[in-house]
């Protein structure tokens, strides 16, 4: 991988036509003054995650049940896959949509694999078929087959939650709508939750689009972060790394906390990270080459690179005048990351090791080196080239 | 009052020849006492399904509907069914209504208790996911409404044994012509067959409903085992 500045990390789904579109979407409920939301426009990408998140009356859960018609808009129009939803029966459009909601609303009277196919059954598959698929997402989303003969009620909070997920999947529908889907688990049951959707999410390619009221969720699983205020207006709607770095009102601020900072070091990939050549020289450079490049970092080591392979620092406090640097003993580098190590993983290196520089080890090959400097510049400077 | 106590009488409580040689009468009066309980409470059934189907549908009409239930059922049996008699003539009808009228109370708050214990959730998950309004009611909410209404169709029967047995003063046979026929004559034995069986009876539909209740609804027994 070539460490450039302007690293572009893939974005496949870019050039696509977005999944699902909302169009000054509208909703005011009888009897309220204040629209619950008001001409809300957002685009959702094609197989990414996107969090709507905001304070309680942000109209986030109304949002999500306009898309599949559980709410009917005042006014605009929503399309899913260019289609636009009203055009058919909700009953419909509802089988084609996967519906996670924060209390799982399984059916107590039903047992696990009947709950599972509720949408399957509706639609007319054949026994068989059906039988296929339970045994096929009781693996995806992790389940104990034992489960399947019981009721809800027999269930922890965190199975029941994986058959919600299991049922909304059922059909293998298109798009996945989730409001609070780990609301009513504790935080342990919750972080695996949120990891297994996660890896779930690498294998189905599913467009999902999450109500959540807590930003570490958002930032933990959506590609895209769709802020809202009250009354439904979009403050910002930007990757959670954007959201971060750059908020764009005081309002994103206070909402995304004073910790923003350390939440980003978690997202970030020391591939993120301008391109820095460090302290570094070649092996057949003179003594004063060396001193330039050591001054020029501000350090007392030198790292010495021979057709692309880190060789090693040398302490530039022995080298003497007439001292070749290549000759002087080296010490291998202790401290390596990946270009996928994550920022806190560097820093984390960085802090251990006694050149307070990580040298990015790429396949073999040297990469650069990652300074607490570089990474407290990149954050200041917010933005890595991705999401700018 | 005090004359009809057995003990100031040489009667007997229970002379049991009574029983075999009346038997074809006890019968046919326990079968007369079983078909109205049974119609009055299918009726009721019905009718209180539609009136709570409007109260729940309409919730405005939930006050008055259950108000006017309250009413009827207030209304001394012996009143009501004296009401009655002069526009319809002496037939099961005025019985029919009168005891029809009973269930109302009952079986109206127990189907609308029914219906609106189903968690929230539960509906909004069946809505998400596609099913039909009705499809949602008759296999998702039915279902589980049914432990209320099971309770009120075993309370509604067992009452409704009880009142039949009322019913008698306007001639509508049952094992009330027992009991009435006991108290003129001051002939204790048949008083007591025709009460015996009216709670033997009320015991037996009560536990078959309880029995049919249990079957029909396995979750409920599995659910509290975890």
């Amino acid at each position: 991988m070539a460490l450039d500045a302007a690293t572009a990390p893939e974005t496949p789904l870019a050039d696509e036509r977005p999944a699902i579109v909302l169009r000054a979407v509208t909703k005011r409920f009888p009897g309220m003054d204040h629209l619950a939301v008001d001409a809300l426009s957002l685009e959702i990408p094609r197989g990414s995650i996107v969090a709507l998140i905001g304070p309680s009356g942000c109209g986030k859960t109304t949002t999500l049940r306009m898309i599949n018609r559980l709410i009917e808009p005042t006014s605009g129009s929503i399309e899913i896959e260019g289609e636009d939803v009203t055009r058919m029966p909700a009953t419909e459009l509802r089988r084609g949509i996967g519906y996670v909601i924060q209390q799982v609303g399984l059916f107590p009277h039903r047992t696990v694999s009947q709950n599972i196919a509720t949408v399957p059954r509706t639609l007319g598959w054949e026994k068989a078929r059906i039988r296929a698929r339970i045994d096929e997402l009781v693996e995806l989303v992790g389940l104990d087959p034992a489960m399947l003969g019981r009721y809800p009620d027999e269930l922890s909070g965190g199975q029941q939650q994986r058959v919600g997920v299991a049922r909304a999947l059922a059909a293998d529908p298109p798009v996945l709508l989730m409001d609070e889907p780990f609301g009513a688990v504790d935080p342990i049951v919750r972080g695996r939750l949120q990891d297994e959707l996660i890896s779930l999410q690498r294998r189905v390619h599913k467009t999902i689009v999450i109500v959540t009221h807590d930003i570490d969720e958002a930032i933990k699983l959506a590609d895209r972060v769709a802020l809202l205020n009250v009354g439904g207006i979009v403050e910002q709607y930007a990757p959670p790394d954007e959201i971060l770095a750059a908020p764009a009102s005081e309002f994103v601020e206070q909402f995304v906390g004073d910790d923003r900072s350390s939440k980003r070091l978690t997202l970030a990939r020391v591939a993120d990270l301008p391109f820095s050549q460090g302290p570094v020289v070649d092996a057949g450079a003179t003594l004063e080459e060396a001193r330039a490049a050591m001054e020029a970092h501000r350090t007392d080591w030198v790292g010495l690179v021979d057709d692309g392979a880190f060789l090693g620092w040398v302490d530039g406090r022995e080298l003497g005048p007439g001292d070749a640097p290549f000759d002087r003993p080296r010490e291998r580098p202790a401290a390596q990351v990946h270009p996928e190590s994550t920022l806190r993983e560097a820093m984390e290196i960085i802090m251990t090791s006694s050149t307070s520089v990580a040298v990015i080890d790429d396949g073999g090959g040297f990469g650069g080196v990652v300074t607490l400097e570089g990474i407290r510049a990149a954050l200041a400077e917010g933005v890595p080239e991705r999401v700018a | 009052m005090i004359s009809l106590l057995p003990l100031q009488t040489s009667e007997p409580l229970i002379r049991w020849n009574y029983i075999g040689d009346q038997w074809d009468d006890i019968q046919r009066k326990l079968i007369d006492h079983i078909e109205l309980t049974l119609i009055s409470v299918a009726l009721g059934l019905i009718l209180s399904t539609t009136l709570a189907a409007i109260a729940l549908r309409y919730h405005w009409t939930s006050g008055p509907i259950t108000t006017i239930s309250a009413v009827i059922y207030t209304i001394p049996s012996v009143a009501l069914f004296g009401i009655l008699v002069p526009y319809t003539g002496l037939s099961k009808t005025p019985a029919v209504i009168a005891l029809t009228g009973y269930t109302f109370l009952v079986l109206v708050t127990a189907i609308i208790s029914g219906f609106r214990s189903v968690p929230r959730a539960v509906r909004e998950a069946a809505d998400g996911m596609g099913l039909s309004a009705r499809r949602r009611v008759m296999s998702v909410e039915l279902p589980l409404a049914l432990p209320y209404i099971m309770t009120g169709i075993r309370v509604a029967t067992v009452t409704t044994v009880g009142l039949v047995t009322v019913a008698s003063i306007i001639g509508q046979g049952g094992l009330g012509d027992l009991i009435l026929d006991g108290l003129r004559r001051t002939y204790w034995t048949p008083m007591i067959v025709g009460a015996v069986l009216s709670v033997a009876l009320a015991l037996v539909l009560d536990l078959g409903l309880w029995l049919l209740g249990r079957a029909i609804t396995p979750w409920a027994r599995r659910a509290r085992v975890r």
